[in-house]
């Protein structure tokens, strides 16, 4: 018996049709098979989703918390960025 | 036997199924070896159970005599219990546990599969409902059964033992007797030959891909459909009823 663990996997869940995955969490699995089997069972138990992507953790590039600054912090006063000028139009809800 | 008789019987009979093997399946909630898998073990157990209930409700309303979904369930003795030897064997390690579940979901996937054109409307509605559960759980098991087969050494030579040594409960899921036959006839029952050969083609598939032997046919244990269990059985339901034999009436 070997100790090791399992890879990590994380979860994006699509909760309905015309949204987008959302990261929902990650599980363990020794393969892509049962990480597509695990997520469904731990992620959505409830009617939480309509469709799921795995991908292991350790193929996900991110930024380094260490350049924060260099990254987000210039747009911080780019306000012209924002479009802010246009009526939302009521009850729209995911735009 | 009566029409009447047959339908109560077998609506009861697929709730014993149901039931006991959820029952088998909740015994290892908090044991199993991986997070994950033990989530997956404690859903599936909750579907048979589920069913369970859906079978029982349906049975005390046919019989007619005020009996409900716990009556059935922890109100009768062992011979009152018509489920098949099969699933009330012990869990054992988790190759016997998998190893289980596919030789009775893949009969139990083509029985509902039969079920939902039979000409009882209700038993249809649940065999519908509790076929796309079984599907998945037939999925995630031959996962796994593939996994250990064709896996390491150890992993291979275990699961082949439990291959080997359960094989001899799975001739009683396709002999049928009167409740079977009279269900078949005046119902439109499944015909369990044919689901024995569909059975064995996908069985042969799955044991092929997971480089396990299929073993001869040789002697078959029988006697489940008519309340005649194996050793374990009594046990293992008198934990199940304790609660209720020592409280009757107790409820959340």
């Amino acid at each position: 018996m070997s100790s090791k663990e399992w890879p990590l996997y994380e979860v994006f869940i699509r909760s309905k049709s015309g949204l987008s995955h959302r990261h929902a969490g990650s599980i363990h699995a020794a393969d892509d098979q049962m990480a597509l089997d695990a997520a469904r069972d731990t992620y959505t138990r409830r009617n939480e989703g309509v469709s799921i992507w795995v991908v292991r953790s350790s193929e996900i590039v991110a930024s380094d918390p260490a350049e924060t600054a260099a990254f987000f912090e210039p747009a911080e006063d780019k306000i012209y960025r924002h479009p802010t000028f246009y009526d939302m139009p009521e009850g729209v809800e995911n735009l | 036997m009566t029409y009447d008789a047959a339908l109560l019987a077998y609506v009861s009979r697929l709730g014993d199924n149901a039931l006991i093997l959820g029952q088998r399946m909740v015994e290892v909630v908090a044991a199993y070896p991986e997070l994950e898998e033990e989530l997956a073990n404690a859903n599936f157990a909750l579907d048979y159970i589920g069913q369970a209930r859906m079978f029982y409700t349906y049975a005390g309303e046919l019989e007619g005599k005020g009996r409900s979904e716990d009556d059935f369930a922890f109100l009768r003795d062992e011979n009152e219990f018509c489920n098949c030897l099969l699933i009330e064997q012990p869990n054992g390690h988790f190759g016997d546990s998998v190893t289980k579940l596919v030789f009775f979901d893949a009969f139990y996937l083509s029985l509902l599969g039969a079920l939902k054109g039979c000409k009882d409307a209700r038993i249809a509605e649940i065999a519908a409902r509790a076929e796309k559960e079984i599907r998945y759980h037939l999925r995630h098991n031959t996962q796994w059964i593939v996994r250990l087969g064709d896996g390491t050494a150890e992993s291979h030579a275990r699961v082949q033992g439990s291959v080997d040594s359960l094989w001899k409960y799975t001739g009683e899921l396709f002999a049928p007797d009167v409740v079977d036959r009279t269900f078949a006839d005046e119902y439109g029952g499944p015909d369990l030959e044919a689901i024995h050969d569909q059975w064995k083609t996908d069985v042969k598939t799955i044991l092929d891909e997971a480089t396990l032997t299929m073993p001869e046919d040789g002697w078959m244990a029988m006697g489940g459909k008519a309340g005649r269990h194996t050793e374990h059985f009594g046990y293992m339901i008198a934990e199940m009823q304790y609660l209720q034999r020592r409280h009757p009436g107790a409820s959340w």
